[in-house]
């Protein structure tokens, strides 16, 4: 996985809450393999019409073409545990999203590919989105180290789970460190077959 | 160690405790998992094991079911060849892997979150996981129960356990009784309204009081499946005689000696009376009215009775109303009931067991259906189930089409679509902007008031219907 400590970037204000997963990625996507790329697919069907026509979405806004940072409202995320949604986001090019609340699933999803889901409280997700609307094209400074989001002569806090920060900021995949307790994990699954017998599958 | 007879314990903690492997300083856990459910959407998790050449840990503890993107309609032909692919690739996974498989063709295939429980695969005191987060619904026989990603996944088949942070425990109490024709989702629902779809945020949720404790286990079944919806990371409820009736005899859930054993172990995970929740909540069940969605979350729900709201509150409120509206096509202040419908939907791992077709049936029998409608049985059990007691006779006989089981107009997946624009009444639980089908407008409810809508052709208050037409 691929480090995060500081991020200075063009940000796109979405300003949406309850941008479920189902939006971020639509269901018939997902059975695509990933090498082909997923960031096509992102919301696809607010930027997209059913005829193909573009609908104008600020996705597709070139003043936000190569956008790393989203803002949106709360509840990002939402919904099905797809990690499709990530995908479709890590492809677009995005690596941080801003908003005051994330679905729990989808904010693990989004660590455990390197995508930073950093929550600012609700005035300050209005605070920047609003600093993001009075001028196209503004850069973002995302500090994870100091967990702040500087936007021109302003910095908010963020939260993130200080585990979920470690993981980020050194890259850190979970395996890695699993296995490290090989031995503890099989004398537990060990010691639980033969406390508790009911806990094996009866053979039908 | 876990301080057995100190602290007074929630369930939550009883089943946390029993889970950890070990801590870690910084407080994440890693936690054995009991039970692992994979479907044909975790090909994203096979292909990290193929790239790490790892296998899978305990394949004796995982189990493959088709759902997803099975099609309902005939079977075994999958006519799309990219759907066809997805199902094979379930198989070829599972087969290589050594996992039992509850595929296309299987006596007991259906949707996972239906099959585990049938199966007695779920069992209270159990830690399961899936790639799905209506995995949550297991919590219904006091399972430590949650959906999880695919990266996730992956961990999960290479080593068995997950790191977690224990989420905080929250409680809702719901005092007396449901009224008539007033269900778990009309509960379900009405909980999301009251604490919003990120209301129970980073909680283990309980339910319990009068009102859960006479809840049928499919009635709690439904409601521990929509918590996600809530955005409980879990959600469960004290095993009790119903659950220990519910399982005895299902197929993978213990016999005998071990059963007796069992028992008194599950008896056991109650929470203690003087436990402590982070937060808790009470309401009372004779609030509850018959439910259903007007928007495009499931925090958008209201009383049948009442009206489509009107654009008010910050800006931003009603701008979220506006565009919620007009993705509905519909006109703020009209009455909900007498909203024409264009086609029904009675199946998904929320409302398709026996009881809600039974519900739905009791409705549409002697009854015509005005719109086209479909419905899709739980599991393959549960049809065959329905077909024993006539249900697929009432439902057909009404105009709908009985199919086979899957996850079907839940998320269109296997083709089962509405059209852009069409309206639909829908026993589902995701009535996101899409979710159907492009440009489809999803209505949830529960089963008695979708045949309600089948019926009248329009929203209806089922209670009226049965009242008027007897
Ligand atoms: S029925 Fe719907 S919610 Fe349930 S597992 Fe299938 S797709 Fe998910």
């Amino acid at each position: 996985m691929v480090p995060f400590t500081t991020l200075n970037a063009l940000a796109c204000p979405l300003g949406l809450e309850n941008v479920d997963t189902d939006q971020l990625i639509p269901a018939r996507f997902m059975s695509r393999p990933r090498d082909a790329g997923y960031g096509g697919f992102l919301l696809h069907d607010q930027r997209v019409g059913p005829d193909g026509a573009s609908r104008g979405s600020i996705l597709d806004n070139k003043a936000y073409a190569g956008a790393a940072i989203m803002v949106a409202r709360r509840n990002f995320g939402t919904g099905s545990s797809r990690e499709a949604a990530v995908y479709a986001l890590w492809d677009f090019g995005i690596r941080c999203v801003i908003a005051p609340s994330f679905g729990d699933i989808f904010a693990s999803n989004a660590v455990k590919n390197g995508l930073l889901p950093a929550q600012v409280s609700e005035v300050a997700a209005d605070a920047i989105l609003e600093w993001l609307a009075a001028a196209s094209g503004r850069m973002i400074t995302v500090d994870l180290q100091a967990c702040s989001v500087v936007c021109g002569n302003r910095s908010y806090p963020f939260v993130i789970d200080p585990v979920r920060r470690l993981q980020l900021l050194n890259g850190w995949d979970d395996l890695d460190l699993t296995l490290q307790h090989e031995a503890a994990i099989k004398r537990y699954g060990e010691n639980r077959r033969r406390e508790h017998a009911w806990v094996v599958p009866a053979v039908s | 160690m876990t301080p057995k007879d100190s602290a007074p314990r929630t369930l939550f903690d009883k089943l946390w405790d029993s889970h950890v492997i070990t801590m870690r300083e910084d407080g994440e856990a890693l936690l054995w998992v009991d039970r692992h459910f994979v479907h044909e959407g975790s090909h994203h998790a096979f292909r990290k094991l193929d790239e790490k050449a790892r296998g899978v840990a305990e394949p004796s503890l995982t189990f493959g079911v088709a759902d997803h993107y099975v099609p309902t309609r005939g079977r075994p032909v999958i006519a799309d060849p990219e759907i066809g692919q997805m199902v094979e690739r379930l198989k070829r996974n599972t087969t290589k892997h050594g996992i039992r498989l509850f595929g296309l063709d299987d006596p007991a295939q259906g949707i996972v979150h239906v099959v585990g429980p049938e199966q007695g695969l779920t069992l209270p005191g159990l830690l399961i996981v899936c790639g799905d987060s209506h995995t949550s619904t297991h919590g219904a026989l006091g399972a430590f129960a949650f959906g999880i990603g695919a990266s996730e996944v992956a961990h999960v088949l290479m080593t068995q356990t997950l790191w977690q942070r224990k989420p905080k425990r929250m409680r809702i109490l719901v005092d007396g009784t449901l009224g008539a024709h007033i269900t778990a989702k009309d509960l379900a629902l009405h909980v999301i309204a009251t604490i919003g779809a990120d209301g129970a945020r980073g909680h283990a949720l309980e339910y319990a009081g009068e009102a859960i404790a006479n809840l049928s286990i499919e009635g709690r079944l439904t409601l521990c499946n929509m918590s996600i919806e809530a955005g409980a990371r879990c959600a469960m409820v004290s095993p009790d005689a119903a659950t220990i009736a519910y399982l005895e005899g299902r197929p993978y859930a213990p016999k005998g000696e071990v059963m007796e054993a069992a028992i008194v172990a599950w008896l056991a995970l109650a929470s203690d009376p003087d436990a402590v929740f982070d937060r808790e909540l009470r309401m009372n069940a004779a609030d509850v009215a018959p439910t259903i969605t007007w928007g495009v979350s499931p925090e958008d729900s209201l009383p049948i009775t009442a009206s489509v709201p009107s654009p008010e509150g910050s800006t931003q409120r009603q701008k979220y109303l506006m565009e919620a509206l007009a993705y509905m096509g519909l006109e703020a202040g009209r009455a909900l009931v007498g909203i024409p419908v264009d086609r029904v939907f009675i199946g998904s791992c929320t409302n398709a067991r026996i009881e809600d077709l039974r519900a739905a049936a009791s409705v549409l029998k002697g009854r015509k259906a005005r719109v086209p409608g479909l419905v899709s049985p739980g599991s393959s059990a549960v049809k065959r189930m329905a077909e024993a007691e006539g249900l697929d006779r009432i439902f057909t006989d009404a105009g709908l089409t009985f199919a086979d089981s899957g996850c079907s107009m839940c998320v269109g997946m296997n083709g089962d679509l509405a059209a852009s624009g069409e309206r639909v009444a829908s026993t589902t639980n995701r009535n996101f902007r899409g979710r159907q089908g492009v440009g489809a407008r999803t209505h949830l409810m529960s089963p008695a008031m979708v045949a309600a809508a089948a019926v009248t052709g329009c929203l209806t208050d089922v209670r009226a219907l049965l009242l008027v037409e007897g």
